[in-house]
C-alpha cells in the first residue's frame, strides 16, 4: 500500500487545521451558508436529510486493517455504530454532528485517510477496480497511476471550481470492473508493441440525467504524459464546460455539443503547449510510487489444497459460496475473496457495523497481508487469501452476516442511500432493495439464474448506477409520492450498455411483482445456461413487457 | 479605497492608496481617474485605462497590448465559477503577462491561496469582508501535489 510521506502527511494535518477553522468561522457567522457550502463539500461534508454526512475517500478503494479499525472507532464514537460504503469505494457516515467534524478529520489524517475533494465541483476520488494488483485478468497493475492522478488532482488550484463534479476511473485488466466508460474520464492501461505502458483516454462517460457511455479522444497515449493530458483536458473543461445549468454541466454535455472530434481537437491543441513539459512523468516519480505496490510475500503454495478441495466436496454451502465470492489470483495457491454486505432484510446495502469492520480488519491480518479492498459494487475485498483458509474465513464470515453467497446473483443490489437519508433523493431506496431481497430468499433459485445485476438509485443522480443494471430501478416523483421507473439491458464492463425504459412507473409494493415477473419471463426464455442479459439480447424487451404490463389495454379499454 | 491586498516582492500588504476605480456600468457617469473598463469599452480606445475581463471573455486578445496595458483584471462573478483561474494560468504561463493581474468580484478569503497560486497578485476582496481577515487566506497550504502559476514544477520535480 501507499505510505504517506512528509509531504502527503502535511498537507492533510494542514487540510484539517484550515478546516477547523473554516467550520469555526461559519458556527460563529462569519462565514454565511452560501460561503461555507464549497469548503464543506471539498472536505466531504454534505447535509442531508437529518443530519451531516461525511463521506471518507478510500482511494482506489484500498485500505490497511488499521484504517478499517479507524473508520470502526468513527461508526462507534462519532456515528450510530455503523457506515455505509458507496458505490465510488467510498465510506460515508450518516449521523454526523458538525462541531466534531475536524476531529473525525484529525483521526483519520494520523492513520493517513481524508476526506479530500470527496464531494463538490472539482475531479473525485480517483477510482479502479478492487481486485487491482491481484487479478488473474490484469495487464499492469494501475495503482500507481491512480495514486499518482490522486495526488495531481488533491487541491490542484486551478481546477476546484469546475462547472461541475469530475470522475475519473482507470482499469487494466481483460474485464472492466471500473466501468470506465462510465466517468468523465477513463482510463485504459495496456502494453504497446514495444512493451511500453499506453493510455487509452474516454471522456463524456457519466450518468445521471443524461447518462451517456464515454467515447475515446486518445488512443496509445504513453504514460508519461498521463498529468499532461489530463490537464489539458480539464482546462478545455473548465474554459467552456456550461456554468448555467446543473444538468447541463458535466463534461458529456460539453462533449455532445462540440462532438467528440472537435473537444478531442481542442484538446490535442491545449496539450501541444504542455507535453514533454514539466507535467510530463518521470520514471524515478513512477518507480517511487510503484515501489509502494510491490506484491507482498506471497507463499510457495500449490494452486491445488487437499484441504480446500475436501471442503467443497463435502459442504455443498461452502461450495455455493465460492462459486460465487472466490475470484481467481494470479498468484498460485491463492484467491481474492468477496465479503458480500448484501445480507438481505438484516442490513441495507453496503451497511457495515463498527463490529464488522473490526473482525474483517482482523481477517485481512490473519489470512492475508493486512489490506483490504472496497469494491465499486459495494461489498469488501479480501485481496490475498490463501485457499486453505478460505473455509476457515468463509465460517467466521458466515457468523459475523458477511457469509451471503450472492456476488453478482440478484440480491447483490446495488443501492444509494435513498431518501431515508439523502437529501436530493425522490424515492427511498433501502425499503425497495429489502423488499425484493426478501421476494428472492431461495438461494438455490437464485444461483439457477445466475449473474443478474440490478441496481437502484432514489434520483436522477444515479449514485446506485441504475441505468447500467441488467435491470435498473430508479426512484422518481410524482406529485409528492414516490415510485419507481424500471430499466432493463443496462451493463458495466467491456460490453457496457444502458438499461431501456420499459414502461410506466410502479409503486413500491409493487417492485418486488414486477421482478419476479421479469425474472419470470427470463427463466421461461432462458436457454440452457444463458445469462439473463443474453437472453434479453435475444428476445428483445417486448417478452418483458408483456409479462409486466398484461392487462392495461384491457383496464383502460 | 478598494479593500485591496497586493503581492509586492512576495510579501502581502493591505493597499490604502489603491488609484484604480472598476467600473460595471458603462452608462453610468465615468469618475475622474484611473479606470479600470470592461473589456468592449477598453477595446473601442485601447490606449488608455485598464482592463477587466469577464470569464466569458478570450484572454488571447490582449496579446497584442500588453507593452502599454497597465493592468489586467479577472472578474468572479461568483466565487464558484472558477473560469478565471484558467484565464490567469493562460495569461500568466502562455501569454507572458508580467504586469499586475487583479482578482475582481466575488473575492473571498478561503480562495485566495488558490488565486495566488494561478497568478493574481492583487486581490479586490468584496466590499463587506475585512480585508485584515482576508489577508489570512494567502498564504494556503505548504504542499502543493501539481503544478500552478507561481510553482510550475509538480512536487515529482521538487522532491
Amino acid at each position: 500500500m501507499y505510505q504517506y510521506d512528509d509531504y502527503d502527511r502535511a498537507l492533510v494535518f494542514e487540510r484539517v487545521a484550515q478546516f477547523r477553522d473554516q467550520v469555526e468561522r461559519f458556527m460563529a457567522g462569519e462565514l454565511s451558508e452560501e460561503e461555507f457550502l464549497p469548503l464543506r463539500l471539498q472536505n466531504g461534508l454534505y447535509m442531508q436529510k437529518h443530519a451531516y454526512m461525511l463521506r471518507v475517500a478510500i482511494p482506489y478503494g484500498t485500505l490497511s486493517a488499521r484504517q478499517m479499525r479507524t473508520l470502526a472507532s468513527i461508526a462507534r464514537d462519532y456515528d450510530r455504530g455503523y457506515g455505509h460504503f458507496t458505490t465510488r469505494q467510498n465510506m460515508q457516515f450518516n449521523w454526523i454532528e458538525l462541531a466534531l467534524v475536524p476531529e473525525i478529520l484529525e483521526r483519520l489524517a494520523e492513520v493517513e485517510m481524508h476526506a479530500i475533494q470527496t464531494s463538490g465541483n472539482c475531479v473525485r476520488n480517483i477510482t479502479t477496480e478492487a481486485f487491482a494488483g491481484v487479478a488473474a485478468d490484469e495487464l499492469i497493475d494501475p495503482r500507481p497511476l491512480a495514486e499518482i492522478l490522486r495526488q495531481w488532482s488533491t487541491i490542484n488550484p486551478e481546477f476546484l471550481f469546475l462547472p461541475r463534479k469530475f470522475k475519473i476511473a482507470i482499469c487494466s485488466a481483460e474485464q472492466d470492473r471500473a466501468a470506465i466508460m462510465m466517468h468523465d474520464i477513463g482510463l485504459y492501461l495496456y502494453t504497446g508493441a514495444d512493451g511500453q505502458m499506453l493510455l487509452r483516454v474516454i471522456v463524456g462517460g457519466g450518468l445521471g440525467r443524461t447518462p451517456i457511455l464515454g467515447l475515446q479522444i486518445r488512443e496509445g497515449l504513453p504514460w508519461q504524459h498521463l498529468l499532461s493530458y489530463v490537464e489539458a483536458v480539464l482546462r478545455v473543461y473548465n474554459r467552456h464546460g456550461r456554468r448555467d445549468n446543473k444538468y447541463k454541466a458535466r463534461i458529456k454535455i460539453l462533449v455532445k455539443a462540440l462532438g467528440i472530434e472537435a473537444f478531442a481537437r481542442e484538446v490535442e491543441e491545449e496539450w501541444q503547449y504542455l507535453k514533454e513539459g514539466p507535467a510530463q512523468l518521470t520514471g524515478v516519480e513512477y518507480e517511487r510510487v510503484a515501489s509502494a505496490f510491490v506484491p507482498p510475500d506471497y507463499r510457495s503454495l500449490s494452486d491445488t489444497d487437499l484441504e480446500f478441495g475436501t471442503r467443497l466436496a463435502e459442504n455443498p454451502t461452502f461450495a455455493r459460496w465460492v462459486s460465487r465470492n472466490v475470484q481467481p489470483h494470479k498468484v498460485p495457491g491463492y484467491a481474492s475473496v468477496v465479503l458480500s454486505t448484501k445480507p438481505g432484510i438484516a442490513s441495507p446495502p453496503g451497511d457495515v457495523t463498527g463490529e464488522q469492520m473490526d473482525v474483517v480488519a482482523g481477517w485481512s491480518e490473519q489470512f492475508g497481508f493486512g489490506e483490504i479492498r472496497i469494491a465499486h459494487e459495494q461489498n469488501i475485498v479480501l485481496p490475498d487469501v490463501p485457499k486453505a483458509d478460505l473455509f476457515a474465513l468463509w465460517s467466521r464470515a458466515c457468523e459475523h452476516g458477511l457469509g451471503s453467497a450472492n456476488v453478482g446473483l440478484l440480491t447483490d443490489i446495488i443501492a444509494c442511500p435513498g431518501g431515508d437519508f439523502c437529501a436530493l433523493a425522490n424515492a427511498k431506496s433501502i425499503p425497495i432493495a429489502q423488499g425484493i431481497q426478501a421476494r428472492f430468499e431461495d438461494l438455490d433459485y437464485l444461483h439457477d439464474l445466475g449473474d443478474i445485476s440490478l441496481n437502484i438509485s432514489g434520483c436522477m443522480n444515479a449514485c446506485g448506477h441504475h441505468h447500467i443494471g441488467n435491470i435498473g430501478i430508479l426512484g422518481v416523483d410524482k406529485n409528492g409520492s414516490e415510485w419507481y421507473q424500471i430499466t432493463l439491458g443496462g451493463a458495466q464492463g467491456k460490453h457496457s450498455a444502458l438499461g431501456k425504459v420499459i414502461g410506466p412507473s410502479f409503486s413500491a409494493v409493487e417492485v418486488p411483482d414486477v421482478i419476479e415477473r421479469i425474472i419470470a419471463t427470463f427463466a421461461r426464455y432462458r436457454e440452457s445456461e444463458e445469462l439473463f442479459v443474453d437472453t434479453l439480447q435475444r428476445i428483445g424487451l417486448e417478452p418483458f413487457k408483456e409479462a409486466v404490463y398484461p392487462k392495461v389495454l384491457e383496464v383502460s379499454a | 479605497m478598494n479593500n485591496l491586498l497586493r503581492l509586492e516582492a512576495g510579501e502581502a500588504r493591505i493597499v490604502a492608496d489603491d488609484p484604480w476605480t472598476l467600473i460595471r456600468d458603462i452608462e453610468a457617469e465615468q469618475p475622474a481617474g484611473q479606470l479600470i473598463v470592461p473589456l468592449a469599452r477598453w477595446l473601442e480606445d485601447p490606449q488608455q485605462h485598464g482592463v477587466w475581463l469577464g470569464p466569458d471573455d478570450e484572454v488571447e486578445c490582449l496579446k497584442p497590448w500588453f507593452a502599454q496595458l497597465p493592468l489586467i483584471a479577472l472578474d468572479f462573478p461568483s466565487f464558484r465559477d472558477g473560469r478565471a483561474y484558467s484565464q490567469a494560468y493562460l495569461l500568466r504561463t502562455r501569454l507572458g503577462w508580467t504586469g499586475e493581474l487583479r482578482a475582481v468580484g466575488d473575492v473571498l478569503r478561503d480562495q485566495l491561496s488558490h488565486m495566488r497560486q494561478c497568478g493574481f497578485d492583487s486581490f479586490a476582496v468584496r466590499e463587506d469582508k475585512s480585508v485584515e481577515d482576508a489577508l489570512k487566506g494567502l498564504a494556503g497550504m505548504s504542499v502543493l501535489y501539481g503544478r500552478s502559476v507561481i510553482e510550475p514544477r509538480p512536487l515529482f520535480r521538487r522532491r
